[in-house]
């Protein structure tokens, strides 16, 4: 239901956030440039260009939900989702004894947030006949059993039985709402408050943006499971970019070889074609059965998820290169080995840098991977423990440390490329 | 270097489904050291076939490229070829291009500078020596063609359609340029075109070749060249001999094509 209804929620941002921009604005704010005199833009690619406006409000709105469905501190509360109730609260029961003798009494309860200390309520009013009144706590998002009949003069051993909560009738099984929540009854007729839960999530699944980030900030600076955050971060970007290196230092010259000579096409193309489709992921089991779970595994793992992927970019930057260009350098007095260093090997460097980028993002998404099935610190170990712990906090904070150091590696690569190769595309 | 002898060359292609194409059967030519010839030729008459068999890049089955002497095996640099286009090097400057041949030799900056610089000023491109090459026109491509060519000074020049992919204004100014740099250098030049226009323009000899198999069939020893050199082209065209030297190439080269045609709806 609350899915459901943050559903809801997201779309009507999109449309009226679209609406506010497409209508709000002046249309020459809009498209600028030679966009902007283009009147077919339906169906022509090149004059659909990303609204930046979108993106802002598109980061804003996921942050807005999530502040607005765990009751964040970072938003005023009158945008919050229902909370779950908290305080204090009552309900009657009504006790009937074996001879069809019935009494009404009151249950006191407060409902307080789970992990704080919190005091009985005191039971107030009249509280006569054989059922007596009760006190109880209760955690939010929890229920707590009552069994009422604890304190009152006839009890469960002497035939007494709960008929009614509230004036409404009850039985084993079922629930009855009260005001702030549910009572429900088991099976053997013990009373059971669920209090309300409203629409928000229990911080033990989803905690508040704020919350993540403090704990962050804790991680950083006091670390956990006996590294600090820097350490996991670092040794998980350490090993991806060995790995790397050494899958680029391999796999280039031998994709080379298998653009150059055919007997070593021959040679790896059943090698290459067969572990190509093979996922890094299910090398794991025998990379640790071989090698173990220390650094050297992990690095043979991201090693060999390079590998491949840089011989097959290297490979095809060399088939790319077009034979004119190969013909006119022989014509101009050119070497074997000066085609190769002056010819091949540049023309090659734009599919070697998409090859690289492909590799990179490959490694880092196993190294995380490898990390969760076993290591001793690492990004991945890292949020792995944290939820056997139940510290969602952690796991969040590093799912998006992971996501942006992804992001980051991958627009490093770019600006590279942008400069390094400035040619690709344009010839 | 004496002269460029291309003796009884032939030329077949074996097929992957067992027959074979001949591309080429018993061309023989000889070109003297400043010869400017032009070639023309219907589709799949084997020019290209016949100018990468000089260049060294295929070799024939029967037959023999002679360069002054020795006998043509792979290529090399005393055979400069210009291609249509593409055969350029991105990654490096307009200056870079021109001074690769230069540079492969083992040359230094300051052997090749002056030389270099020289190029570039004949094609006009002093200014945009820093440049990148896709940041310039298909006709200044061609030019840096022409320039990294001649920077290495071959003994030929071989000219695969360099200006067909250039717009006509272009392709008039690069054919003056052609012819300019023909006369001053002396080089012996082979270029094959598809333009009736350009082979006349640009043919000191020109060849017309026949199709299947690829062969020579006639050869005009033309003026137009000459008068072009440092003149106006359309004026040239004006001379009495032009039209009706273009007329007649035109309708040979069309009763090839008809010819081509007939046979493969008879065999259809």
């Amino acid at each position: 239901m609350t899915g459901l209804l943050i559903l809801l929620v997201y779309v009507a941002i999109f449309v009226v956030a679209f609406l506010v921009v497409r209508f709000g604005t002046s249309k020459a704010l809009q498209v600028s440039g030679f966009n902007a005199l283009k009147t077919v833009t339906f169906g022509d690619e090149s004059a659909v260009t990303p609204d930046r406006s979108a993106s802002v409000v598109s980061v804003l709105t996921l942050f807005f939900l999530w502040a607005a469905f765990t009751g964040s501190s970072l938003l005023p509360s009158f945008l919050h989702a229902p909370g779950p109730f908290l305080g204090d609260t009552s309900f009657t029961y009504t006790a009937q004894d074996a001879n069809g003798n019935t009494d009404d009494a009151t249950v006191f309860a407060r409902v307080h947030v789970v992990g704080e200390a919190v005091e009985e309520p005191v039971a107030t009013g009249p509280d006569d006949g054989f059922a007596k009144n009760d006190v109880m706590t209760a955690g939010a998002w929890r229920s707590e059993l009552i069994r009422v009949d604890r304190n009152d003069e006839l009890g469960r051993k002497e035939g007494v039985t709960i008929v009614a909560v509230n004036g409404q009738p009850i039985e084993p099984g079922a629930r009855v709402k009260i005001d702030d929540g549910e009572v429900g009854m088991t099976p053997k007729g013990t009373l059971n408050l669920i209090p309300a839960k409203g629409l928000q999530m229990e911080p033990i699944w989803l905690p508040s943006p704020e919350a993540v980030f403090k704990r962050f900030l804790n991680v950083a600076s006091e670390g956990y499971q006996n590294a600090n955050l820097w350490e996991h971060l670092g040794y998980s970007l350490y090993r991806v970019v060995l790995g790397f290196l050494f899958g680029a230092l391999v796999g280039i010259p031998l994709g080379y070889a298998m653009g150059l000579s055919g007997w070593f096409r021959g040679w790896f193309d059943p090698i290459v074609e067969f572990m190509r489709p093979v996922p890094p992921l299910a090398l794991i089991p025998l990379v640790i059965i071989w090698a173990g779970i220390g650094e050297s595994g992990k690095i043979i793992l991201l090693f060999l998820a390079a590998l491949w992927i840089m011989t097959i970019a290297a490979r095809a930057g060399v088939s790319g290169v077009n034979i004119t260009k190969v013909h006119a350098a022989y014509s101009l007095g050119a070497s074997k080995r000066q085609i190769l260093h002056h010819v091949i090997i540049p023309n090659s460097l734009p599919e070697i840098f998409t090859g690289a980028r492909v590799a990179m993002g490959v490694c880092w998404g196993t190294v995380v991977a490898a990390e969760l099935v076993a290591a001793e610190v690492g990004a991945g170990m890292m949020i792995m423990v944290a939820s056997r712990f139940q510290l969602t906090d952690i796991v969040i904070m590093g799912i998006i440390l992971i996501g942006i150091i992804g992001y980051g590696i991958d627009i490093l690569f770019r600006q590279a490329e942008k400069y390094l190769v400035p040619w690709k595309g344009r010839s | 270097m004496s002269g460029l002898s291309i003796q009884n060359i032939s030329m077949r292609f074996d097929l992957p489904n067992g027959s074979s194409v001949q591309a080429l059967k018993n061309v023989t030519l000889e070109l003297k050291e400043g010869d400017l010839m032009s070639v023309l030729g219907p589709s799949g008459c084997g020019k290209t076939t016949l100018l990468n068999i000089v260049a060294g890049f295929l070799a024939p089955t029967e037959g023999e490229i002679v360069l002054g002497g020795k006998p043509v095996h792979g290529p090399g640099p005393e055979r400069g070829m210009v291609f249509q286009q593409g055969a350029l090097f991105e990654w490096m400057s307009v200056r870079d291009n021109v001074a690769f041949g230069p540079r492969m030799k083992g040359q230094r900056e300051a052997e090749y500078a002056e030389h270099v610089d020289h190029l570039l000023d004949v094609v006009g491109l002093q200014d945009f020596k820093e440049k990148a090459i896709y940041e310039l026109s298909g006709g200044m491509q061609q030019r840096v063609a022409l320039a990294r060519c001649l920077a290495n000074d071959p003994d030929v020049i071989l000219m695969d359609e360099p200006l067909g992919a250039l717009d006509a204004l272009t392709r008039e100014k690069m054919q003056g340029l052609v012819l300019k740099l023909w006369k001053e250098t002396g080089k012996t030049i082979i270029l094959i075109t598809h333009s009736v226009e350009e082979a006349l323009l640009l043919g000191e000899r020109l060849l017309v070749m026949a199709p299947r198999p690829g062969r020579i069939h006639k050869e005009y020893r033309l003026p137009f060249a000459e008068m072009g050199v440092g003149a106006d082209l359309r004026e040239v065209k004006k001379h009495e001999l032009y039209g009706p030297t273009r007329e007649e190439i035109l309708s040979m080269i069309w009763d090839m094509e008809e010819e081509i045609m007939g046979r493969s709806e008879e065999s259809a």
